[in-house]
């Protein structure tokens, strides 16, 4: 039986009357007016304030923890430590997630925690921690994963042997997987080149700034029931890990998500929940933990720093023949990068054949890395959009002209196995060469940058449902959470679907009592994916009403069709009734017949790759160092822009992010594996100030696997700014970074070198 | 237990009593943009807040024969919403403009940033440069001291206990006069100097310069008067020579470290580039100074 | 039990009473004490404005005011912003140009937004972005803040 995954109804000359435009989201008038409720603004009766006492050592056997003195403070109602956190195997997918929310045997970052107190007010919760006793055996640390991956450097887990190499040797090592991803002959692609670019490239780690920090209420009853309210990317992935981790059955766990104020991949993972969880668990009352922004920096999840070496060869009339690359992810303190995202996505966009590279993960004491946007892919694109620049520098092409040249198209057999379907990456690169910013002149003294990216787009399992009232107004329940703008989508994809004004839908964020399993609001998959199971919903939905007409008029089912929001007579031959809107057959058989309503599971696929296309003009200070964006524009494949507005701010708000990661995120770590800059003042993301207006064009060559037509477009914006920065940079310069951040004091030091070298 | 106390005296005398009498740690809140953020991390633990702001010598803009009496109290926003203020030392305004975000100026003080003792403190270089006093009352009576002999080291005053600083004093303004003050920050807001320069010059009619003041921010363990600096502009047109002399001046004052947010090598050649720049800004405001 | 002080104080224009320890910021009062959640806190060190609210007419982070400071004083916070039913501009213009997107930064950056076109009725972008430089928003890309309360100024002269 042909589902809405093979059949999605996509059809592009369809007239519609609300997908494609930009209607008030429902969820924004909570948001002007300070109602909106996210994780740290749910208050129970009789509260605790819980706090995590944290590892100030990078490296450290924990030899023993003293909690007496705590426990016996006036006001102090539960304590929890490592003995709370069930036995789990050291190395295991489980064993691993348990040791980053609290050590264990070791402390492995600055900010480990170590343990934690819950107390009835914030005040005598800190008491409570600087009362905890910890014996820490301080062992030498090591930051950089180059150092860390030297045989000599200290070990962080016994159990790491590396995988994907041959005969890994029995020494302990911190390099925890080598991945090697190859297609076609390097070296008779790079033997056919006529110009061979290749250079190194490093980046340091970030973080994803969300300017919520992670908050949330657990509570326990007394016979084990357990209800987490928090923000979080990912209900059901949430409540399955504190299964895992706590050994608490599911169906005895909801989790309720809150507004989420800010995540980007980084609410992916949990970091105090469990925490609340066993601290409500031995108080028996509700226990709240908001991280402090220190706290977030110093024990959530950055994002990974890399080390890479790129390699490209052209032909002279500009086919580009072979790209190799090694590369290097540090995860932190535990395995779960994601690196293997850069490998297979890092040249997917041009028409390569030949292409291979070795990627490295390797740990070392610094905080779990998690992902942010395109995880661990716009790092690497860094370099190679510098090296792609730079071929066609030296073969007299236009960059974008190179680049259109060697487009992917569909039919193109990526490095990781799946063949495009319809795309618009050459589409894209058109259309930003003909865009009104690159067709317009360099202002004089500043420098034009363009760079590609792509992003696969996910899918994965969700589900949804929609309940028709018996008013015929609709409620939708989602799974996934809504990252900025997905629920009003949804509703407005369920709207056209019923022939109803958006209005008259109004999404739920579910709880995960509420509906079967999600999987993580991520990998730009929540407008599709959440989507096709609420279109799919409306139209089990629509088939139910139809049924109900048929009856209602004494015909048979296949002599009703549904349009516009209508049951109509197929013909005149099926009789002359007036068409019966979805309210009035509500009205007329909830009562009788039951609630209408669809609802809908699946492992959704068919997600389109997104591509996009940058162009900036930057100025530089040439005597400081300074960068200013002076001119900024995202050209990106949306496949279908459900909601326009929010489309364009993905766009804007990715290539913002962008900017700050360019020139002056970064994690400073000193020779005592301290993080020195744990605050907004010093890590610098960009003010108002910084940026100038980002103009967005969206191109649309439509998914035909969806039924609206649309693709993800969340990633895609992030991955190529970097590398577009840097090569304006150069063209102003003279001399192309490979270091990232771009800060003054390293482009200062760039120019000086340009100059000497004159 | 918790045993912070706080009041809020409303006279300059109880205030001094308060501190004088004080066991423990005691500091002054004014605007608490330092203090605050110093007690939510856990850098400092005071036993006694001492809030300034009902004392009415510590607040408001006077002006007596040409010269400014500012109280230590007044806000970067009531500063530099003084239109008079602005024109006489649009420096001074310079640097306070640039403590922090407008939320921050709401509350943030002259009296607060200079006893802070930030190294870097936006205000100081350019206070500094015109000379500005402060008016300081303790037990033992007034003093003045000027500004540049206030920080003696990262978070210290030469204040003695019981002392607090009332007001800052600027010098009447002659003719042909403008000062200015600069920062090296990566961001274009909200960012902690990487070096700040105040500079603060007097032209004779025909153009010369006769009165020269520089001083330096975020470049040693204080903000530093540099009278070699001073001294390469006097008696010249701050023409390009003059210039690079200032800009040799100021690169050889400085002392400074390597930490995150620069190099010692790197705040060494923006000084030398600030310096320049900062005394091109004063001259200009200087011409158009009659 | 730690010692606290007692404050009255207006917000909103209704009167209010709460008890707080020295240490605790106008902040934790609005939240935990009054239950007024609008006013986020994303730093507590005044460097993201997310807790930004209006005292005796002026701008300021409540995380960088003592509770007990405010004791007497007149406080505004995003929940007095709009009026009855009707929204004020700044809400509407943010809502029909998307201007806010998670909506963490969004009671700061309409508090701060509104401070400045009473200040400025007539400000160029320039003057809005250097106004708004201390209010953080990791989602949006200031733009359509930016174009909200350009838009919302222009609303508000009548022109």
């Amino acid at each position: 039986m042909s589902t809405i995954l093979d059949k999605s109804g996509f059809n592009p000359d369809k007239k519609l009357k609300i997908v494609g435009s930009s209607p008030v989201k429902h969820d924004g008038i909570d948001k002007v007016t300070g109602r909106a409720k996210f994780g740290a603004d749910l208050f129970l009766p009789g509260m605790l304030i819980g706090k995590i006492l944290r590892s100030p050592h990078p490296h450290a056997i924990i030899r023993s923890i003293d909690t007496t003195a705590a426990e016996s403070l006036p006001g102090v109602k539960a304590v929890v430590t490592r003995v709370d956190f069930p036995e789990l195997p050291k190395g295991s997918v489980a064993g691993d997630m348990s040791r980053n929310a609290m050590a264990r045997e070791k402390a492995l970052y600055d900010g480990h925690p170590v343990a934690a107190v819950a107390a009835t007010s914030e005040s005598i919760a800190k008491q409570a921690l600087k009362l905890i006793k910890v014996d820490y055996e301080a062992l030498p640390h090591v930051i950089d994963p180059i150092d860390a991956m030297k045989p000599a450097a200290p070990i962080l887990h016994d159990h790491i042997r590396t995988k994907g190499v041959k005969d890994a040797a029995e020494k302990k090592t911190n390099v925890v997987e080598r991945l090697e991803l190859k297609m076609g002959d390097v070296e008779a692609g790079f033997a056919q080149a006529d110009v061979i670019v290749e250079h190194e490239y490093d980046t340091k780690p970030m973080h994803q700034g969300y300017i919520e920090p992670q908050g949330c209420v657990a509570t326990c009853t007394e016979d084990g029931q357990v209800e987490l309210w928090c923000c979080t990317q990912g209900p059901w992935v949430f409540r399955d890990r504190l299964t895992e981790i706590l050994k608490i059955e599911s169906s005895k766990i909801r989790v309720t998500q809150s507004e989420l104020g800010g995540g980007f991949g980084g609410k992916t993972g949990f970091y105090a929940e469990p925490i609340a969880v066993l601290l409500a668990r031995k108080s028996k009352r509700p226990v709240k933990i908001v991280l402090t922004r220190g706290e977030v920096f110093r024990g959530t999840g950055p994002v990974s720093g890399t080390r890479s070496r790129i390699k490209m060869g052209v032909t002279r009339d500009g086919k580009i023949t072979a790209a190799d690359a090694d590369l290097v992810f540090q995860t932190g303190a535990f395995t779960g990068s994601m690196f293997f995202n850069a490998p297979q996505a890092m040249f997917t966009r041009y028409d390569l054949k030949n292409v291979k590279t070795v990627s490295y993960e390797v740990v070392s004491n610094r905080p779990k890395v998690n992902s942010f946007r395109a995880p661990c892919v716009p790092q690497v694109v860094f370099g190679v959009e510098g090296v792609v620049n730079e071929l066609a520098q030296k073969i007299g092409m236009d960059p974008l002209d190179l680049r259109i040249k060697n487009a992917a198209t569909e039919g193109y057999k990526t490095i990781y196995g799946e063949t495009f379907g319809p795309i618009g990456f050459l589409e894209t690169l058109i259309a930003a060469k003909n865009c009104d910013h690159y067709k317009s002149p360099v202002p004089k003294g500043q420098g034009r940058g363009v760079a590609a990216g792509f992003w696969f787009n996910r899918g994965g399992e969700t589900t949804g449902t929609l309940n028709i009232a018996t008013d015929g107004s609709v409620t939708i329940i989602l799974g996934t959470t809504d990252v900025a703008g997905s629920r009003i989508s949804i509703s407005m994809m369920a709207a056209e679907e019923l022939g109803i004004p958006v209005d008259k839908v109004r999404a739920v964020m579910a709880d995960t009592h509420a509906l079967g399993w999600n999987r993580i609001t991520a990998g730009s998959r929540t407008t599709y994916s959440s989507g096709m199971v609420i279109i799919d919903s409306a139209r089990k939905a629509i088939t139910e009403v139809c049924r109900r007409a048929a009856l209602i008029w004494g015909v048979p089912e296949e002599g009703v069709v549904f349009e516009d929001g209508y049951c109509r007579p197929a013909s005149s031959n099926v009789g002359e009734f007036p068409p019966l809107s979805i309210a009035e057959i509500a009205g007329k058989t909830t009562l009788t017949l039951g609630a209408i309503a669809g609802h809908s599971e699946m492992n959704v696929t068919g997600a389109g790759p997104g591509f996009g296309v940058h162009i900036v003009d930057v100025d530089v200070d040439q005597e400081l160092g300074r960068v200013d964006i002076k001119r900024y524009t995202v050209v990106e494949d949306a496949g279908k822009a459900i909601h326009r507005l929010q489309v364009e701010g993905q766009y804007q708000g990715g290539a913002v992010q962008g900017i700050g990661w360019a020139l002056n995120e970064e994690y400073v770590y000193g020779e005592d594996g301290r993080l020195q800059n744990p605050s907004f003042l010093d890590y610098r993301m960009p003010v108002a100030s910084d940026v100038p207006m980002i103009d967005t064009e969206i191109v649309e060559v439509p998914n035909p696997r969806h039924p609206y037509g649309l693709r993800g477009v969340g990633e895609v914006p992030v991955t190529p700014t970097m590398a577009a920065i840097a090569n304006a940079i150069g063209a102003v310069i003279g001399v192309r970074p490979r270091s990232l951040p771009m800060s003054p004091p390293k482009i200062l030091k760039l120019i000086e070198e340009a100059r000497a070298a004159r | 237990m918790n045993s912070l106390r706080y009041e809020a005296p409303s006279s300059l005398g109880d205030a001094i009593a308060l501190l004088a009498g004080a066991s423990g740690t005691s500091r002054i809140l004014a605007g608490g943009t330092d203090i605050i953020v110093q007690m939510e991390t856990d850098l400092i633990e005071p036993d006694l807040l001492i809030d300034i702001k009902k004392i009415p010598e510590l607040r408001g803009i006077a002006i007596e024969n040409g010269a400014f009496k500012v109280g230590a109290g007044v806000t970067g926003m009531e500063l530099t919403d003084h239109e008079a203020f602005c024109k006489a030392w649009p420096g001074v305004v310079d640097g306070v403009k640039l403590i922090g975000s407008m939320q921050i100026k709401g509350r943030a003080t002259m009296g607060g940033n200079l006893c802070n003792a930030s190294p870097a403190a936006d205000s100081v270089p350019a206070l500094i440069a015109a000379r500005a006093i402060a008016r300081i009352a303790g037990s033992n009576g007034t003093r003045d001291v000027p500004v540049e002999n206030i920080p003696i080291g990262p978070g210290k005053t030469s204040l003695d206990k019981g002392e607090i600083i009332v007001s800052f004093l600027f010098p009447s303004r002659p003719a042909h006069s403008g000062d200015a003050y600069l920062r090296m920050t990566p961001r274009t807001e909200m960012d902690i100097a990487v070096v700040g320069v105040g500079v603060n010059i007097t032209l004779d009619a025909g153009g010369i310069c006769t009165a020269a003041r520089v001083s330096l921010g975020a470049v040693a363990p204080t903000p530093l008067l540099v009278a070699e600096a001073g001294a390469a502009l006097m008696g010249s047109r701050l023409d390009a020579p003059a210039l690079d002399k200032l800009a040799q001046a100021a690169g050889a004052a400085c002392r400074p470290i390597d930490d995150k947010r620069g190099t010692k090598e790197y705040r060494v050649k923006v000084a030398e580039v600030l310096a320049k720049r900062t005394a091109l800004l004063a001259l200009e405001r200087a011409r158009q100074n009659t | 039990m730690s010692r606290k002080y007692h404050v009255t104080t207006t917000v909103n224009g209704d009167e209010y009473e709460y008890l707080c320890e020295p240490q605790q910021t106008l902040l934790d009062a609005l939240r935990d004490a009054l239950m007024l959640t609008g006013t986020k806190e994303g730093c507590a060190t005044g460097d993201c404005g997310a807790c930004t609210v209006m005292v005796d007419d002026t701008m300021i982070c409540s995380c960088l005011m003592l509770a007990v400071e405010a004791d007497g004083k007149k406080i505004e916070t995003i929940e007095g912003m709009a009026q009855g039913e009707e929204l004020h501009p700044l809400q509407r213009n943010f809502l029909e140009l998307n201007g806010s997107q998670c909506g963490i930064c969004t009671p700061g950056i309409l508090i701060a937004a509104r401070a400045l076109l009473d200040r400025n009725p007539d400000p160029t972008e320039t003057e809005v972005r250097y106004w708004l430089a201390g209010n953080l928003c990791r989602c949006t890309g200031y733009d359509k803040i930016i174009r909200s309360v350009l838009a919302a100024g222009k609303e508000m002269r009548g022109a």
